[in-house]
């Protein structure tokens, strides 16, 4: 059976009970939404990925492909979000494939739930999972411990406070395309600017009957960086010198050894770190 | 070896300590108020439609009355994940007896497979199950299964957080054999007053009525003061 290898997670909590502290907890700095209108369903995302305090990537993308027309939007551990999604995605097309029919949304949310609820939570995968099907328009969310949700909007991650907030205010039953789009990037923005966990750009993806979807990249940018107006950098010669001397690398050699080093990927081996979207 | 965070597992006798409350933290929570009663012509099931993530309402119009066969439904409480996984497996196993059999099942053999589930796989789940269901040979019954697994067959159960509040309510005003009316008055009334005093329960109030024309499902929302609309089907 696929799936993930958790043998490091006892020797972790061994350690643990023996005073090693154990890898720092994961937290979810993401923002993520879902909703519903007339004719089909939008999902929307922010693009900020966090390691700990650190902005890991201000530019990524959390809307993951299940199958043309179902995507996902995903929060929490992003090597567990990918991974789950792409494995999903695998197995739906699969399932397609041997009964000749268009995936359904719900089967991708049970064949989620089923997954996550074996893992007990230890698979850190929030997911906001949208799409159209023969039945109809579809909008759920999934928690890492397998738990769903089936609503007309949705919000998950640290910023689905500031974008609840969004929809409770100014959600309508009657939504046509363009309004969904409008409602689900002002909820995005409001986790943007009111989430330290979220920043960066607006990802929007409309999944439309008899249309085909459409992932709108970097719907918006409200946080581009501006021209600064001044430069700060010395001019050359700003420091005054009172001598010069140039010694060549072959003079050099007589006072120490010198050894190139290639360019070699494990130069880097420090930069291991676990990334969250 | 000492940590900056200080010690904080606990070495068993294997060398491994899990603490399940630890593992378990950021779980969905169905803080609930949850009952069903046997009333002259079947049961009714009611529950309020809140669920949260500690202090956050993750939903405010959850469905807690899930339907594991034509006229076999069930009031979850406890985590959202654990009893959503158990009704799927239930309602799997139910769909096939009902195949196999060319019969539907009764009510005790869906509450029989419910405590199987819960209680060998007690150490794992934080599930508080009612099962209420109508089949025409024994009429309207009401099955509780509490945390441990334990199956009991009452004439009304209530469960969740805040079932606490209404167990004098409840008891004072119960009758056997009520009006279809009388029992929808009962269920509505007594999740009034458990919305009422207890934090993690409250929205909207779900019923389901289940006789022998099936299955009825009222809405009761605090707009009008649970009164209506009533019947949504």
């Amino acid at each position: 059976m696929t799936g993930f290898d958790f043998s490091n997670y006892n020797r972790n909590a061994a350690l643990h009970a023996r005073g090693v502290p154990l890898p720092k907890a994961t937290s979810t700095g993401t923002t993520i939404v879902g909703c519903i209108y007339d004719n089909g369903v939008v999902i929307a995302a922010d693009t900020r990925a966090t390691s700990g305090p650190i902005v890991a990537d201000k530019n990524c993308e959390k809307l993951h492909y299940i199958a043309p027309k179902i995507w996902c939007a995903g929060a929490g551990t992003a090597a567990d979000t990918e991974f789950t999604t792409a494995l999903i995605s695998s197995n739906v097309e699969l399932h397609s494939l041997s009964t000749g029919r268009d995936p359904r949304v719900i089967t991708c949310m049970t064949m989620l739930k089923q997954h996550l609820f074996r893992y007990q939570g230890h698979i850190g995968a929030y997911l906001v999972v949208a799409g159209v099907d023969p039945t109809g328009v579809g909008l759920y969310t999934v928690h890492a411990h397998g738990s769903t949700d089936k609503l007309p909007y949705v919000t998950m991650g640290s910023g689905s406070l500031a974008a609840m907030s969004v929809f409770e205010s100014m959600w309508q039953p009657d939504l046509d395309k363009e309004g969904a789009i409008a409602l689900c990037a002002e909820a995005i923005k409001a986790g943007i600017f009111n989430d330290l966990g979220s920043g960066s750009n607006v990802d929007v993806c409309v999944i439309e009957k008899d249309k085909p979807t459409k992932l709108l990249r970097n719907y918006m940018k409200p946080n581009e960086r501006g021209l600064k107006e001044r430069n700060y950098r010395f001019p050359k010669g700003t420091t005054a010198w009172l001598n010069q001397k140039v010694i060549s690398k072959e003079d050099l050699k007589k006072y120490v050894t010198i050894e190139t080093l290639s360019g070699d990927d494990n130069l880097a081996a420090g930069e291991k770190m676990e990334v969250d979207v | 070896m000492v940590s900056q965070h200080g010690v904080q597992g606990v070495l068993g006798e294997d060398g491994i300590h899990v603490d399940m409350q630890h593992l378990k933290s950021g779980e969905v929570n169905l803080g609930t108020s949850i009952m069903a009663i046997n009333f002259k012509d079947g049961v009714i099931l009611g529950a309020d439609s809140r669920t949260t993530t500690g202090a956050y309402i993750a939903n405010r119009v959850t469905d807690k009355l899930t339907q594991v066969h034509d006229t076999i439904w069930c009031c979850r409480s406890g985590s959202a994940a654990d009893t959503q996984a158990v009704a799927d497996i239930v309602s799997y196993h139910l769909n096939m007896y009902g195949v196999v059999n060319d019969e539907a099942p009764s009510t005790q053999v869906a509450a029989s497979l419910f405590q199987e589930l819960c209680y060998e796989n007690k150490d794992a789940l934080s599930a508080g199950i009612i099962i209420a269901g109508y089949d025409p040979r024994h009429g309207g019954q009401v099955y509780s299964i509490p945390l441990g697994g334990s199956l009991h067959k009452q004439s009304f159960a209530i469960g969740g957080s805040g079932s606490t509040y209404i167990y004098g309510y409840t008891d004072a005003h119960w009758k056997d054999n009520m009006t279809e009316e009388e029992g929808i008055d009962f269920v509505r009334s007594a999740l009034q007053e458990a919305i009422k005093w207890d934090g993690s329960s409250g929205g909207v109030i779900r019923m389901v009525v289940l006789t022998n024309r099936g299955a009825v499902r009222h809405l009761y929302l605090p707009d009008t003061n649970y009164t209506g609309p009533g019947v949504t089907n």
